[in-house]
């Protein structure tokens, strides 16, 4: 760094053009561009709308279990719906979500950088997100794929006649994504370090995007081969999935778990980042534990890797396969748990502001919370048997990646939308859709754990009469969070327009990113930032 | 909704484990929600709490909630080892029933040769063994007030094991997503008292599982090499089951259930020491019902083929 | 992945402070990704073990049915264009255009030969009838496993050659824009990179030689 203005770039005048406003017009200037921060919009524009795709898919699972007979749809049309929902909720709205939007727009300008690494290939990155996306819908408009997101064999390879193919070639490719951002932010966070912003003076969700990155480059691939083995043999009908010849459908739920799991790590570590940037902004108060905060990252990413047999309990591995992955999967909880109580702990001493992201975030601690600590009763075998593969697992999930992901997805589009957009959104709609966001999930999904500790199996279509109230409890619920994710589209799309212009720092939150306008000017930065201090420098 | 019933020795005691873990939980969470709350009343914005002096200790407090976490799990992980042991080994006294799953229904077969379909009949208090393997695609035996679920693989076998502490019906329930059909793959099993039970069995009664594995043996022409009169260089089969076989490449298996069904549906896998490879493979040919009756043959008490007048 | 022109400071993307952060950026890109690539043939690697301890005989038998003699000399061009490709490195480096040319374009067509010499394989093993799905018949009393060998020969074969195919397009490519003097001694990383893409292509064939061609000769 001995002479970062070599080319004179640095020195460009701001003219007080921002990356919304700066660069080549028209819809060229953002199908072409290389500044992350457009990308991140693009990106902002694709998850939202596979999220409202996967949330209709997701109305129609809820109202067709209304009755017990499942009338709405033909028990076809209900699997393909749930399929449905799954692969686009998973791969096309929460693995993306953070990292491709807020991390997009956030990981160079937290750590003082005009951009990512490689532009081109964020970019690149993006059409491979849309060209996947484009493989899945025209699965659907063909008439959709009935194997459950999980692809199991050799259901997925012999059995089901639906377009399997395409759907796993969009996923494939949607993967390719993944591992393209993961790379970039890598070498990203390793290279373009700001002087003076060492390891540990990285904001966390910094440390987030590093985490997962790691996790999206080291788990992607193995999801993206054993689909193609899983393409090729339904292609050729032969394949070491096989059991005809003597092959192994448990092989393929090894490889699948290998990266599925882990990928839950992918959906809920760039929540913890957001969730800690929220809070400590909120509190005026250093994190508490950064380090340990920074490290259970870290943690949770490679311990991650090795707890995916707990998926398989019931599935016919061996008992002490099931003896190691249980243990493993208590482990892994530790660092989960040190989170929460640091969260909470960084409340001590606070100067507590209760704006929207605030409330977002103590949702997803609550939530996050009550996922993990039923998580727990999944990792133990014994109790396993029985919870698996019955409504208490889709709770359980649910509220991990919906009421963890979503909740702290949402708060970061609130508290960096100043940033993003220039304008703030208005507080008092914003708190009462967080507010009732928590409320409408949990009547959705508490309802879920009781059907599943009453032994109702997951994705089915039509159930016995006695879980038939809960259920419309549920359903009930779902209405209530369908409203709740609503509002802030509609609220948000008005501010564009209509919100209050922002300053450079509308929050007096720390962090390099508030020391650019709002919004930013395409090169980030007029001059590289030096850093001399941690992250979370509230009291002085 | 009338709570789940508890109806097998398994039951009592995985609810143990759930209700002590369900109770810590609710601390675990109460405790958070409490201090959540009262830390974002107390520290509010504008309120005239002291907020001097934050920030000490830091580091005893991470370890200590590292660590107390730590040995909670393990020990949580410790009482669940003991069921799932328990859950994974079926008494040796368990009289085996077989379960054969197939898109979408269930077809279980005594050993006496009784055959339910989407029901299975077992006596109370005595521990029964499923050996249970799919024709298709991978299903899931499940029965909730049984506190069991296993799932029901194609090419292999997988085993459970219950005895029912209760008399009446219970629902069993298809846990893996099988396709179209999945939610309708339901059946019950039908818990009666021993008297009972032996009433049913007899009134049902049919030809034995092992006799009709005998039948097929000549039927499908296995005797032809396998008897004890057949001039082609083919193995004994008498007291197989459980005995050690060598193998052509050297190693040694335990002639257990899949080493049987392998040998039937794949004989080339392993090829005893000293034959050649040459019995053509019955997959596609015979399904995993005769299989299992080909299979109970082999072992029933009169000792297999060879004891067999051709 | 990386920008390039004639010049050096003009090759600079915009988001660097300087060319070495840029070749750093580069070199630290491409071992992440070569890291991907050794999962993804990682997966198939595991599937073969796994089969193999299922179905050790059959995969002995699959792999004596391998052509030994084109997979040795297969195995030797994939060397040798290693050799080369280091070769060409230090020529940029050293602003031996020429050389550097010469040396990526022999690279380029020793990858070609290996590819023609695989096109050459697989042909023979359609007449033998070893291709599962397509044309499976071997002659003789086969495991019905062997058909799960060569599912995975072709597998990784296939996915292998198709990583040999994108680094000739990258090597020819790069053997043009230095023959126009795309790169010098203080800008030489899409050479760099490119070369240890190449390398990572030679050692995945360092496991695949062995695995399928050797393990049913040995002993």
């Amino acid at each position: 760094m001995s002479n970062p203005d070599a080319s004179g770039i640095l020195a460009r005048p701001l003219a007080g053009g921002s990356y919304l406003t700066e660069g080549r017009p028209g819809l060229s200037g953002w199908l072409a561009t290389h500044d992350h921060k457009r990308i991140a919009l693009l990106y902002g524009v694709g998850i939202t709308f596979f999220f409202l795709l996967g949330a209709v898919a997701a109305a129609l699972i809820r109202l067709n279990l209304l009755t017990p007979a499942g009338s709405l749809m033909s028990a076809e049309t209900y699997n393909k719906a749930f399929t449905f929902h799954g692969v686009v909720m998973v791969w096309f709205f929460l693995i993306p979500s953070i990292p491709a939007t807020l991390g997009n727009f956030l990981l160079p300008l937290m750590i003082g950088a005009r951009d990512v690494a490689f532009p081109r290939l964020n970019l690149f990155s993006w059409y491979l997100y849309v060209g996947g996306g484009l493989f899945t819908i025209g699965a659907l408009l063909l008439g959709g794929v009935d194997t459950g997101w999980t692809f199991y064999t050799p259901f997925s390879t012999m059995f089901s006649n639906s377009h399997v193919i395409l759907a796993v070639v969009g996923v494939f490719v949607v993967g390719f994504s993944s591992i393209l951002t993961g790379l970039n932010f890598i070498v990203t966070v390793h290279t373009m370090r700001a002087p003076g912003m060492f390891w540990f003076r990285l904001p966390l969700f910094v440390w987030a995007m590093y985490a997962t990155s790691l996790v999206m480059v080291l788990a992607t691939p193995v999801l993206a081969m054993t689909l193609a083995l899983i393409a090729l043999e339904r292609l050729f009908g032969i394949g070491i999935f096989d059991p005809a010849l003597g092959g192994d459908p448990l092989l393929f739920q090894h490889f699948f778990w290998f990266y599925s799991h882990p990928a839950v790590y992918i959906m809920v570590l760039p929540a913890m980042g957001v969730t800690s940037e929220l809070i400590t902004c909120s509190v005026r108060r250093r994190i508490f534990g950064y380090k340990f905060m920074a490290w259970s990252m870290l943690a949770i990413a490679i311990i991650g890797f090795m707890v995916w047999g707990h998926h398989m309990f019931v599935s016919g591995q061996s008992m002490y396969a099931g003896i190691v992955f249980s243990i493993l999967s208590f482990i892994v909880a530790v660092p989960s748990a040190i989170k929460v109580f640091n969260w909470v702990a960084t409340l001590y001493k606070g100067d507590i502001d209760f704006r929207a992201p605030m409330i977002y975030a103590l949702g997803f601690v609550g939530l996050f919370m009550l996922g993990g600590l039923t998580g727990l009763f999944l990792a133990a075998t014994a109790l396993d048997v029985n919870l698996t593969d019955t409504y208490f697992v889709v709770a359980h999930f649910h509220y991990i990646m919906v009421g963890g992901t979503v909740m702290a997805y949402l708060g970061g589009v609130h508290f960096w939308w100043p940033k993003i957009t220039g304008r703030l959104y208005p507080e008092g709609p914003a708190r009462f859709a967080a507010l009732l966001m928590f409320f409408g999930f949990n009547m959705t999904f508490f309802p879920q754990y009781l059907l599943g500790y009453l032994g109702m199996p997951r994705r089915y279509h039509a159930y016995p009469e006695p879980y038939q109230w809960l259920n419309v409890l549920s359903s009930a619920g779902a209405s209530l969070l369908a409203i709740a994710y609503l509002m802030p589209l509609c609220y948000l799309a008005w501010s564009l327009r209509q919100g209050r212009r922002a300053e450079a720092n509308p929050w007096n939150a720390t962090g390099l990113e508030w020391t650019v306008p709002s919004p930013p000017p395409t090169t980030n930065f007029a001059l590289s930032p030096v850093v001399t201090e941690g992250p979370y420098e509230y009291r002085s | 909704m009338t709570p789940l019933r508890q109806a097998s020795s398994v039951a009592p005691g995985i609810d143990a484990l759930f209700d002590a873990m369900l109770a810590l939980s609710a601390v675990v969470a109460a405790g958070v929600f409490v201090a959540m709350t009262v830390l974002c009343i107390r520290y509010r914005r504008g309120s005239a709490a002291d907020r001097h002096g934050a920030g000490q200790h830091e580091f005893g407090i991470e370890l200590a909630w590292t660590l107390i976490p730590f040995g909670l799990f393990v020990g949580l992980f410790a009482w669940s080892i003991g069921l799932w042991r328990r859950l994974q080994t079926p008494p040796s006294d368990a009289q085996t029933v077989y379960v054969v799953a197939k898109q979408w229904m269930w077809k279980t077969q005594h050993a006496n040769g009784q055959r339910e379909i989407n029901a299975l009949h077992v006596p109370l208090g005595e521990p029964i063994r499923l050996l249970m393997t799919s024709e298709d695609v991978i299903h899931s035996f499940y029965v909730p007030a049984f506190r069991v679920k296993q799932d029901v693989l194609p090419g292999r076998y997988t085993q459970l094991w219950f005895t029912a502490t209760e008399t009446g019906r219970f629902d069993l329930y298809c846990a893996e997503y099988c396709g179209s059909d999945h939610a309708t793959m339901r059946g019950e099993v039908d818990v009666l008292p021993p008297a009972e039970y032996a009433r049913w069995l007899r009134a049902h009664a049919v030809q034995s599982l092992a006799s009709r594995g005998s039948q097929l043996f000549r039927q499908l022409g296995c005797s032809g090499c396998h008897g004890s009169q057949s001039s082609v260089h083919a193995p004994d089969l008498s007291a197989l089951y459980g005995s050690t076989v060598a193998l052509s490449d050297g190693s040694h298996v335990i002639a257990d259930d899949r080493y049987l069904h392998d040998s039937i549906m794949l004989p080339a896998r392993e090829v005893v020491a000293g034959y050649a490879p040459i019995m053509p493979s019955y997959q596609g040919h015979i399904d995993e019902e005769d299989v299992l009756a080909l299979m109970a043959f082999l072992k029933s008490s009169d000792g297999g083929p060879s004891h067999e007048q051709p | 992945m990386t920008e390039m022109s004639a010049s050096s400071v003009a090759a600079r993307a915009d988001a660097f402070d300087d060319i070495e952060q840029q070749r750093g950026a580069s070199v630290l890109g491409m071992w992440v990704f070569l890291a991907t690539e050794i999962l993804f043939f990682g997966v198939l690697f595991a599937g073969y073990a796994i089969c193999r301890i299922r179905f050790p005989e059959a995969f002995a038998a699959g792999s004596r049915q391998t052509d030994f003699a084109m997979g040795t000399l297969d195995t030797a061009v994939l060397l040798f264009s290693s050799c080369l490709a280091a070769l060409a490195v230090r020529s940029v480096q050293l602003g031996a255009r020429r050389s550097a040319v010469w040396l990526l374009m022999g690279t380029a067509s020793l990858g070609c030969a290996f590819l023609l010499l695989h096109g050459i394989e697989y042909h023979d093993e359609y007449k033998q009838g070893l291709i599962p799905a397509l044309r499976y018949d071997p002659a003789g009393h086969p495991p019905v496993a062997m058909a799960l060998f060569f599912c995975l020969y072709y597998a990784i074969t296939g996915f292998h050659s198709l990583h040999v195919a994108i680094g000739v397009v990258l090597l020819a490519r790069l053997a043009r824009m230095t023959a126009h003097g795309a790169f010098d001694r203080d800008y030489y990383a899409p050479v760099e990179v490119t070369a240890l893409y190449w390398h990572l292509v030679d050692i995945v064939w360092i496991f695949v030689y062995p695995l399928l061609y050797l393990v049913g000769r040995a002993g």
